[in-house]
C-alpha cells in the first residue's frame, strides 16, 4: 500500500536512470540519514535510551561504520570485479600505519643522494586519505598477479599480502616512529580549529567518511567502469574479448578497494582503537570482512552494512544475553556458544540465501509493491 | 664444512617440518578432489580429532587402564567422533549447498570451523592437554663428518614416516577399492556419477570421514608436537601455501608441496632472516607460493584449468 | 520454523525486561576482562580464577570491602584488542559508580586502553605487563604498572645469568639471546637488554617467534649453531612451551634458558613433560603452592563450590590472579579511608591507588606472606617495587633457586624518563608537578 511506484512517472532519462529511482526509496534513505545525523548525536548528547552511556556510540556505532566502510571496499573487489581477497586486514594496516606517519611526520634519509625526504606532521583529516592512497598503491602491486591467477588460488596467494604485511609493521621500526614496543598510539585530530574527541564528535567524522566514501561508491559501480568491472567478473575472457582490458579494469577495482578499505583501516586505528598493533589487522579481521560481504550479499552497497550489522554486533549482542537475562553461565561458555551460533547462523543464512541480505532485501521490496495483493 | 654441516641440518629439519604441514595439507585435498569444497575446516578438525583422542585417553588412563590399549580405545573414540563430524556436516552444511559456487562454499566451511572450534572447546575443555606419542627428542647423524653432528628430530621423521604410509593407503584406497573409485568419478562429474547410480551424499561422507581420519592422524603427530590446545587451528594457514603450490586436487603434490614450503621457509629464515630481521617463514611460505602461481597458476600438479566462454 | 523463532525472541526479550538486575546502591563494580578462550586460554584460565575468587573471597568471608559489595563481571577479551576494547567499554560505565579500575592481562590491550581511561577517569593495573615506560606516574597518571616492568624483568634475568657465571664482570663476551614473541609485548625487554649489553659487554642477540609461536624450528637450530651462553625467553601462550620441546630437541640445556614471568608458570612446562626439568624462569615475587590465604580460599570458596576453578588452585598464574584482585581491593580499602565505606569512582579508586602503601605487616595480615613484598606507589613511582626472584622447574614443581634481585635504579629511571618523555611529547601531554600532588 505504501510502497507503490504507481503513478511516478519519469519524463526524463536521468530520472529513469537515477540511484533511487522509487520515492519512497528517496524518502526512507533521507530519513536515514537525518536520522544518522540528527537524531543520533542529539540523542547521544542527552543520554536517552539506548544511549545513556556512550557504550552505544563508542562500542558499537563506530566500528560499525568503519567496517562497513571496508566491507564497501572489500565487496567491490569481491563482489563487483570478482576478484577474491583474503588480505583486506593488510589493506586496512597500511591505510593505518601510512595515515600515523603522515600525521606524525615523514622523514626518508637518502644518504646515498645526500638529502632526505621530509614532510612535516599533516593534519589528521588530510592523513586519513594520504593512507588510503598508500594503500591504493600497495592494492594495485599486488593486484597484478591477479591478472594471472584466479578464483580461490588468487585468494590463497593475496594472504601473501597479508603476512607480509603483519611482518613489516612489527619489523620496520620506521613505520611505528622507532618506539621500542612497536605499539602506536594515534595523534590527536583536528577538524580546523575543533578537537575530535568525544564520541559523538568521533561518530560524526565516521558517519560522514561512510556516507561520502558509499555514495562515491555506488555511483562508480553504476558508471562505465563499474560496468567493466562486473564484465570480468561475469567472465573475464569474454569481457576481454568485448573490448574490456583486464588489466585496466582489475587493477583499477584494487586501487578503489584498497583505497577505501585504507581508509576505513585509519578510521578504525584512529577513531576506534586510539593505539594498535598489526594483530589488530590480523587475518581474523581480513575474514570477518569478507563474510560481511558474503553476508551482507556481493555487489551491492546496501548489503555492506547489513553484513557489517550481523558480523559485528551479532556476536557482540549473544555475548550479552545470558548475563543480561541473568543466567548464570560462565564466560568460557558463553564465548563458546557465540562461537557456535554465529558459525551456525552463517552457514543456515548461506543455505538459505547464498546471495545474502541484500538478496533477500530485495525480496521483502517485490512482496511489498504488491501487499496486500498476493499477486 | 661446519657451513656445509648446517646447511644440510637445515634443509634435512625443513623437508621434515614441511611433511607435517603436508599431514594437515592432506585433508584439504582430499576434499577439494572428491566435492570441490575448499575446506578451511581442516585446521578446526585437526583440533577436535586431537582433543578428542587425548581427553578420552586421559580418562581410560585415569581408570587403570593399560595405555597400549588406552590408545587404540582413545584413537577408535576420536574416529566416531570424525564420523559423526562428517556425517553432520554432510549432512546439514554441504548436503542443502549442492551446486553453489565455490566461495559460498568456502564461506561455509568457515562457518563449520566456528561451530566445530566452540563445540570442541565446549566438550572437551579449552586448557593445554599434552600427548605425548611419539619420541620428541632428536638423533645427531655423521658426527664424524660434521662437528656436534648433522641434528634430525625423531618426532618428524616419525610424521615423515606416517605421511608416506597415509599417502600410499590413500592412493590404494583411490585405486583399489570401489568407493575409491567411486569418489574420483564424483569428482569428475556430478551429474554423470549419480546418473550411473552412485550415491552422491554417502561418497561425500565417505571423503569427509576420510579427511577427518587424516585430521587425527595430524592430530597425533602436532599434539605430540604442540600439546593439543586451541593454537592447532593455526595449522590450517600454515597449510594454504603447501595445498597451491602442489594444486588442490593431487595427493602427491601435497606432499611434494610441503617439501617445497618447509625447506624453503627454513632456509629463507636462516639465510635472509638475519639480514631483514627475521621472523620471515610466515610470509615467505605464501611469497613462495605465489612465485609459483605466477609461473603455474594451478600449482605444480593442479589439473591445468581450461577456460571456455 | 520462523514462528518459533518469533516466539522464543519474544520469550527472551521478555524475560529480560523482567530480570533487568536491580543493582543495591552499595556495591563497588569490578570489571574483569579475561580470555578463557582462544590461543592464550590456558595463561588466561588461572589468572581469572585467582581474580575472581579473591574478589568472591572477600564478599563470602568480610561481606565486601569494609561492608561495600564486590559485584563483578567478566568479559572475553580471547587477547584480541578490538575486543577488549569493547570490553571495556561494555564494563567502564556498569554499577552504581562505574568501574573502580581495569586489568586487562594482554600488553595490546594495555596499550589500546592507556588512550582511553584518562577520558573516563578509571585507572587501569597492569601487574608486572603492559607499557614499561607507565612507571613514570606524573606521564601516566592512570597506569598502574605494579611490582615490576619488563625492564626490571631483563635486569633481573642478567643479574641472574651473571651470578650463575661468577659475577658481573664475567658477563663479558658472552653471547646471550632472548627468544621473544613477535609483538609489542616479546619487544618491550629489547631496550632494555640493549642498554645492558652495552654497560656489560655481553653479545646481545634478538630471535623473533611469529605469533602464536607454533613453528619454532629455524629459531632454535639457529640457537643451537649459534651456541650462546644462555638464552632469554619471551614468550606467552603455546609459545613457551613449544620453545622448550625444541630446545631439548637441538640439545640446548634447559637450565641454560631463563624465561620472563610470564614464561614460567605451569601451562608452560607440563606440555613439555621430562624436557622441561631444569628450565627457570623469572618470578613476579611470588611462587606457585599454597600460602595462608589458601587457607582462607578453601574454607569459604573451593569448600563451598563457589571457586571459579579449582584445577588450577595455587598455581603461579593463579596466584597472580590473586595478587592482582588483592591490589585492586586495597586500593579501594585505601580510597574508602579518604571518601567513606561507600561505592567509588574510578577516579576515587585512581586517588587509592596513588597513596597505596601494602607494608610488611599489612601483606601478613591479609595472608599474602610471602607471595608479595612491600609495595608503595607515589605519585613519582607507579611501579611500587623492582624485585624478582627466579625459579626453576623439576618436573613436578617450581622451585624457588635465587634470592630477590633488585633492578638497577639508575639505567631503568633512565630508559622509563626517556620513553616517558617522549610519549608525553607526542601526546602534548604536560607531565604532573609531583611535588605538589595531594
Amino acid at each position: 500500500m505504501l510502497y507503490r511506484e504507481a503513478g511516478q512517472f519519469k519524463t526524463t532519462y536521468a530520472a529513469d536512470m537515477a540511484v533511487f529511482p522509487i520515492r519512497q526509496d528517496r524518502i526512507a534513505l533521507a530519513l536515514l540519514v537525518a536520522v544518522a545525523f540528527i537524531a543520533v548525536p542529539f540523542m547521544a548528547e542527552a543520554q536517552v535510551w539506548p544511549f545513556r552511556t556512550d557504550y552505544m556510540v563508542r562500542a558499537i556505532l563506530i566500528p560499525f561504520l568503519i567496517l562497513s566502510l571496508a566491507a564497501v571496499g572489500v565487496n567491490i573487489l569481491i563482489g563487483y570485479c570478482g576478484q577474491i581477497s583474503l588480505g583486506s586486514g593488510a589493506f586496512m594496516a597500511i591505510g593505518a600505519y601510512s595515515a600515523y606517519k603522515f600525521a606524525t611526520g615523514v622523514h626518508i634519509p637518502l644518504a646515498w643522494l645526500g638529502t632526505a625526504i621530509s614532510i612535516p606532521p599533516l593534519p589528521g583529516l588530510i592523513s586519513i586519505p594520504l593512507g588510503g592512497l598508500m594503500a591504493a598503491l600497495v592494492g594495485i602491486l599486488f593486484g597484478i598477479p591477479s591478472l594471472r591467477i584466479k578464483g580461490l588460488y588468487l585468494a590463497v596467494a593475496t594472504l601473501a599480502a597479508q603476512f607480509f604485511f603483519d611482518w613489516v609493521f612489527i619489523r620496520v621500526k620506521w613505520f611505528v616512529n622507532y618506539n621500542s614496543s612497536g605499539s602506536v598510539s594515534a595523534p590527536d585530530m583536528y577538524l580546523g580549529p575543533i578537537h575530535i574527541n568525544t564520541p559523538v564528535e568521533r561518530y560524526l567524522l565516521c558517519l560522514s567518511a561512510v556516507v561520502i566514501f558509499a555514495t562515491l561508491a555506488k555511483n562508480l559501480v553504476r558508471g562505465n567502469i563499474g560496468r567493466q568491472w562486473m564484465a570480468i567478473r561475469d567472465m573475464d575472457i569474454a569481457a576481454e574479448l568485448m573490448g574490456i582490458r583486464p588489466l585496466y579494469a582489475k587493477l583499477s577495482a584494487f586501487a578503489v578497494s584498497s583505497f577505501i578499505v585504507g581508509v576505513a583501516g585509519a578510521l578504525f586505528a584512529f577513531m576506534y582503537l586510539g593505539a594498535w598493533e598489526p594483530l589488530a589487522f590480523d587475518i581474523n579481521r581480513s575474514f570477518q570482512l569478507l563474510f560481511m560481504v558474503i553476508i551482507g550479499g556481493l555487489g551491492s552497497i546496501l548489503g555492506c552494512f547489513l553484513g557489517a550489522a550481523f558480523i559485528l554486533i551479532l556476536p557482540i549482542m549473544l555475548d550479552q544475553i545470558p548475563h543480561a537475562v541473568g543466567i548464570p553461565v560462565s564466560v568460557e561458555t558463553v564465548s563458546h556458544l557465540v562461537f557456535i551460533v554465529t558459525g551456525g547462523l552463517i552457514c543456515y543464512l548461506l543455505i538459505v540465501e547464498p546471495r545474502g541480505f541484500a538478496r533477500l532485501w530485495g525480496i521483502a521490496k517485490e512482496k511489498l509493491r504488491l501487499w496486500p495483493f498476493p499477486y | 664444512m661446519v657451513e656445509f654441516g648446517q646447511f644440510l641440518e637445515i634443509l634435512i629439519g625443513g623437508l621434515l617440518s614441511g611433511v607435517l604441514y603436508s599431514l594437515v595439507a592432506l585433508g584439504f585435498v582430499l576434499i577439494f578432489k572428491a566435492s570441490g569444497v575448499f575446506n578451511f575446516a581442516q585446521g578446526a578438525m585437526v583440533l577436535l580429532a586431537g582433543l578428542a583422542l587425548v581427553r578420552s585417553l586421559d580418562f581410560l588412563v585415569a581408570r587403570g587402564i593399560p595405555m597400549p590399549v588406552a590408545i587404540l580405545m582413545g584413537l577408535m573414540f576420536a574416529g566416531l567422533v570424525m564420523a559423526l563430524t562428517a556425517w553432520l556436516i554432510e549432512r546439514f552444511v554441504l548436503g542443502p549447498l549442492v551446486n553453489q559456487d565455490g566461495l559460498t562454499l568456502f564461506m561455509s566451511t568457515i562457518g563449520a570451523t566456528f561451530i566445530l572450534e566452540g563445540a570442541a572447546q565446549m566438550i572437551f575443555g579449552s586448557d593445554v592437554y599434552p600427548l605425548p606419542l611419539f619420541p620428541t627428542d632428536a638423533w645427531f647423524l655423521f658426527e664424524s663428518a660434521f662437528p656436534g653432528g648433522i641434528l634430525v628430530n625423531k618426532l618428524d621423521v616419525w610424521g615423515g614416516l606416517i605421511a608416506a604410509i597415509l599417502v600410499a593407503g590413500l592412493a590404494l584406497f583411490f585405486q583399489r577399492t570401489k568407493t575409491g573409485r567411486a569418489l574420483r568419478a564424483v569428482a569428475d562429474d556430478h551429474a554423470a556419477a549419480q546418473s550411473v547410480g552412485i550415491p552422491i551424499s554417502w561418497i561425500w561422507f565417505v571423503v569427509w570421514l576420510v579427511a577427518g581420519l587424516v585430521a587425527l592422524v595430524a592430530a597425533t603427530v602436532w599434539g605430540t608436537k604442540l600439546g593439543v590446545q586451541f593454537s592447532i587451528t593455526f595449522l590450517a594457514l600454515k597449510a594454504l601455501p603447501v595445498l597451491i603450490i602442489g594444486g588442490f586436487t593431487s595427493v602427491p603434490g601435497a606432499i611434494v608441496g610441503g617439501l617445497i614450503v618447509g625447506a624453503g621457509e627454513k632456509l629463507a629464515e636462516a639465510y635472509l632472516g638475519p639480514q631483514i630481521g627475521g621472523g620471515i617463514e610466515y610470509w615467505f611460505a605464501y611469497v613462495l607460493a605465489l612465485a609459483v602461481l605466477l609461473v603455474r597458476p594451478q600449482g605444480l600438479f593442479g589439473e591445468r584449468i581450461i577456460e571456455r566462454i | 520454523m520462523i514462528r518459533k523463532v518469533l516466539a522464543l525472541a519474544a520469550a527472551v526479550t521478555g524475560v529480560s525486561a523482567l530480570a533487568q538486575p536491580v543493582l543495591a546502591q552499595n556495591e563497588q563494580f569490578l570489571p574483569a576482562l579475561v580470555y578463557r578462550t582462544g590461543p592464550y586460554a590456558p595463561n588466561g584460565i588461572p589468572w581469572a580464577n585467582g581474580t575472581a575468587d579473591y574478589w568472591t573471597l572477600i564478599n563470602e568471608r568480610d561481606g565486601g570491602i569494609n561492608g561495600v559489595k564486590i559485584v563483578f563481571e567478566e568479559c572475553e577479551t580471547s587477547y584480541a584488542t578490538d575486543k577488549g576494547v569493547e570490553c571495556y567499554e561494555r564494563l567502564k560505565s556498569k554499577g552504581p559508580t562505574g568501574a573502580g579500575f581495569f586489568a586487562p592481562l594482554s600488553t595490546g590491550i594495555t596499550f589500546a586502553l592507556t588512550e582511553k581511561v584518562p577520558g573516563d577517569k578509571i585507572p587501569l593495573l597492569t601487574l608486572g605487563y603492559g607499557r614499561s615506560d607507565s612507571k613514570d606516574g606524573s606521564v601516566f597518571p592512570w597506569n598502574f604498572i605494579a611490582v615490576g616492568s619488563y625492564w626490571s624483568a631483563a635486569d633481573a634475568a642478567i643479574q641472574h645469568i651473571a651470578k650463575e657465571f661468577g659475577g658481573k664482570d664475567k658477563l663479558k663476551g658472552k653471547k646471550i639471546s632472548l627468544v621473544y614473541h613477535d609483538s609489542p609485548y616479546g619487544k618491550e625487554p629489547i631496550p632494555a637488554l640493549e642498554e645492558m649489553a652495552k654497560s656489560y659487554g655481553y653479545v646481545f642477540k634478538a630471535i623473533p617467534v611469529t605469533h602464536p609461536g607454533v613453528e619454532q624450528k629455524s629459531q632454535w637450530l639457529a640457537v643451537r649453531q649459534d651456541r650462546p651462553d644462555y638464552v632469554i625467553l619471551w614468550g606467552w601462550g603455546v609459545m613457551n612451551s613449544t620453545s622448550i620441546k625444541e630446545a631439548a630437541a637441538v640439545g640446548y640445556p634447559r637450565d641454560k634458558i631463563i624465561g620472563g614471568w610470564w614464561s614460567g608458570a605451569e601451562p608452560d612446562v607440563i606440555p613439555a613433560g621430562d624436557q622441561a626439568i631444569g628450565y627457570k624462569a623469572l618470578m613476579l615475587q611470588h611462587p606457585a603452592g599454597r600460602f595462608k590465604i589458601h587457607d582462607d580460599l578453601e574454607k569459604y570458596i573451593i569448600s563451598t563450590g563457589k571457586s571459579a576453578g579449582k584445577d588450577t588452585f595455587a598455581h603461579v598464574l593463579y596466584n597472580r590472579g590473586l595478587i592482582n584482585a588483592m591490589i585492586g581491593v586495597e586500593a579501594i580499602r585505601t580510597a574508602q579511608k579518604k571518601y567513606g565505606n561507600k561505592p567509588l569512582t574510578g577516579e576515587q579508586v585512581r586517588w587509592g591507588f596513588e597513596h597505596l602503601d601494602l607494608t610488611a605487616d599489612r601483606i601478613k595480615e591479609l595472608g599474602f606472606e610471602g607471595l608479595l613484598k612491600p609495595l608503595k606507589f607515589t605519585c613519582q613511582d607507579h611501579q611500587g617495587a623492582d624485585e624478582a626472584r627466579v625459579h626453576q622447574w623439576d618436573g613436578k614443581e617450581w622451585k624457588i633457586i635465587s634470592d630477590f634481585y633488585k633492578a638497577d635504579a639508575e639505567m631503568q629511571d633512565r630508559l622509563v624518563k626517556a620513553s616517558a618523555a617522549q610519549y608525553a611529547k607526542e601526546k602534548n601531554i604536560t607531565p604532573r608537578d609531583c611535588s605538589k600532588a595531594d
